[in-house]
């Protein structure tokens, strides 16, 4: 029993952190129909312009997590309008390349400046330790995490469902033709969603730095949880990536521990039975 | 119309496949190579291998038009097919082995081409990239028989044909494997300029059209992803009797990604693409690599974006054009 909590907590913490970084990915891929195999780069980006933030600036930890985010959703802009958008009418192969090219030169870059080893940031003392939650104790970044996600979820569910940017969004993805020639500027939202999506990434990064380790393959290393995420929660649904979040999270966790050795393969058997029965993915609407 | 026009359908494809002065090129670099740079044989055997590899995903993607992101799973099928025969069932006959490295990865590509090749779009790339990685867990997990993590070891490989072995200069496998190459090749050569080989250029430019004709796309899709991944199981195959060792890398995502970089940096459908990417792939690797792998890694991916944008055709279309600009306009 106590075993079971502490893989169903640890696989939350880890879930929520796949979906922070998923979600922006999940919407960017339905809104544009951009396969960006670089998103893992731009999480690999923002915990490494966190650490420059909190050992270069001497920023605490959670001003840097909230500075690095909007650093990186900016910085994505011009990736967006020269690398991106120039692509978005051309076929997955392009796409997959270019974003490929992308993390390359990213994990070059980033490996020059600092070095290949992990980083290590000064943790601040809040957020260490165990918190007790009345039932029983838990790790305190970890419980911090699930926070962040559960917030971030019910602040994206808001803006998606509730505003009239979400509304925009939400009629670009399912048909973009017919949102453009009611006057919605796509170009624009694409710019916007994309520096969100970026910097939910990065936030994302900067989270995963502690809990599982930051190094430049980072990128690619969790790149296939992410598509994973993305492809089973099903293009473009918020919800749908939450679900398929969690449910990769804690899958992933429960192998590690109870299956060390058959554990992956499970996630991909059932990543692969999934796609096979729904192609358009859990919560996605077949086109 | 021109009434003298020859109405006979089949004269195009002869044309097509009638060889070229130009085509000798290839061959006699590598003769070239070998003589000029014996030292370097191994690597020469690594890039013809990287040129099977890649001549076989030129099939698919450069004919078929298939986007695939998990080819490294029949190449790890052939490595690890070829290698287990001689580990663990004392097989050490190479061309059987290579043989049997070839009907493993063919076989593998029918079952799965017969389920994956029904997807498309964005699920066919990530069912093709979770299928090469759940292979590369199922080895992981069957380590008794792969040696999982640590690698299949016990390889032995026979001379071949019973009078060239392995040698510690790897000269006698150049040529191996430079004659296996050029057999693939020839197959390849032949499909391509086949009446199959246009329908397979008819499904990448327009699928409807290809239905709507009445031609068996889904069935033609099989074959010739059945025919490339036998292919990349022969690459695999050779990989595993030249290293004399397999481990779980050969079935990695980076190296799906690597063989889709190669063909498209030489240029997709047109086969010698293969060989001008994979050559110039592996040599810039080893040279830059050298230097420093940061190097490597941001030149490599400066290159893709590069050719993305502007080159869209590779190296090979790039020489294209500048043929083209020397001679004047006179396309064709």
């Amino acid at each position: 029993m106590e075993a079971l909590i502490s893989i169903l907590f640890d696989g939350l913490a880890y879930a929520m952190l796949l979906f922070i970084i998923s979600v922006g990915l999940s919407v960017t891929m339905g809104l544009m129909g951009f396969v960006n195999l670089a998103h893992g780069a731009f999480a690999m980006v923002g915990g490494y312009v966190l650490v420059t933030l909190m050992t270069g600036y001497g920023l605490p930890f959670v001003a840097a997590l909230v500075i690095a985010p909007v650093i990186v959703g900016i910085g994505s802009i011009p990736f967006e309008r020269f690398l991106y958008a120039p692509l978005y009418k051309a076929g997955e192969l392009d796409q997959v390349l270019l974003s490929i090219g992308l993390v390359f030169v990213t994990i070059g870059v980033v490996t020059f400046i600092y070095g290949p080893a992990p980083p290590a940031i000064p943790m601040p003392e809040f957020l260490t330790g165990q918190v007790n939650l009345g039932f029983r104790e838990v790790p305190t970044y970890r419980f911090f995490i699930i926070l962040i996600g559960c917030v971030m979820m019910a602040i994206l569910w808001f803006a998606f469902e509730r505003t009239l940017l979400g509304a925009k969004i939400r009629a670009a993805v399912d048909n973009r033709r017919m949102a453009q020639s009611v006057g919605i500027d796509v170009d624009r939202l694409f710019v916007l969603v994309f520096a969100i999506g970026s910097g939910l990434a990065a936030l994302g990064g900067g989270l995963a730095i502690e809990i599982v380790g930051m190094s430049p393959t980072f990128a690619i290393q969790y790149l296939v949880f992410f598509l994973i995420v993305v492809a089973v929660g099903g293009l473009g649904s918020m919800g749908g990536a939450f679900v398929a979040a969690i449910v990769l999270g804690v899958l992933d966790t429960a192998g590690k521990y109870l299956w060390p050795d058959g554990g992956a393969f499970f996630i991909y058997a059932a990543t692969v039975a999934i796609l096979l029965y729904r192609p358009a993915g859990l919560f996605g609407r077949a086109s | 119309m021109n009434a003298t026009v020859k109405t006979d359908p089949t004269a195009e494809l002869r044309n097509r496949h009638r060889w070229r002065p130009v085509e000798a090129l290839p061959w006699l670099t590598a003769f070239a190579a070998f003589a000029l740079l014996p030292d370097y044989a191994a690597l020469g055997t690594q890039i013809i291998i990287m040129i099977i590899f890649a001549l076989s995903m030129d099939l698919i993607l450069g004919y078929a038009g298939v986007v695939s992101l998990g080819h490294a799973a029949y190449f790890g099928a052939g490595a690890y097919a070829t290698g287990m025969l001689s580990a663990l069932l004392g097989w050490n006959e190479p061309l059987t082995g290579l043989l049997a490295g070839g009907l493993a990865g063919g076989a593998l590509g029918l079952l799965s081409g017969l389920v994956l090749l029904r997807y498309h779009g964005l699920t066919l790339l990530m069912l093709t990239l979770a299928f090469a990685i759940l292979l590369q867990e199922a080895a992981n997990t069957a380590a008794p028989v792969t040696g999982g993590f640590d690698g299949l070891q016990g390889i032995s490989i026979d001379p071949i044909f019973g009078l060239f072995e392995n040698d510690l200069w790897g000269h006698h496998y150049y040529w191996y494997s430079l004659s296996i190459l050029f057999l693939v090749f020839l197959v390849a050569r032949r499909i391509v300029h086949s009446p199959f080989g246009r329908s397979l250029v008819g499904v990448r430019e327009n699928v409807r059209r290809m239905n709507a004709i009445g031609t068996p796309v889904f069935g033609r899709l099989v074959a010739v992803y059945t025919i490339s991944a036998a292919m990349a199981g022969i690459a695999g195959g050779l990989f595993a009797q030249s290293n004399a060792y397999v481990t779980l890398d050969v079935l990695d995502f980076a190296r799906s990604g690597t063989v889709l970089i190669v063909l498209v940096l030489g240029g997709t459908g047109r086969l010698y693409g293969a060989f001008l990417g994979g050559a110039v792939y592996m040599v810039l690797e080893d040279e830059l690599a050298r230097i420093s792998p940061e190097f490597w890694e941001i030149g490599v991916g400066l290159v893709l974006i590069a050719v993305v944008l502007f080159f869209r055709g590779g190296l090979l279309g790039a020489s294209d054009a500048l043929m083209r600009l020397i001679r004047g306009r006179s396309p064709r």
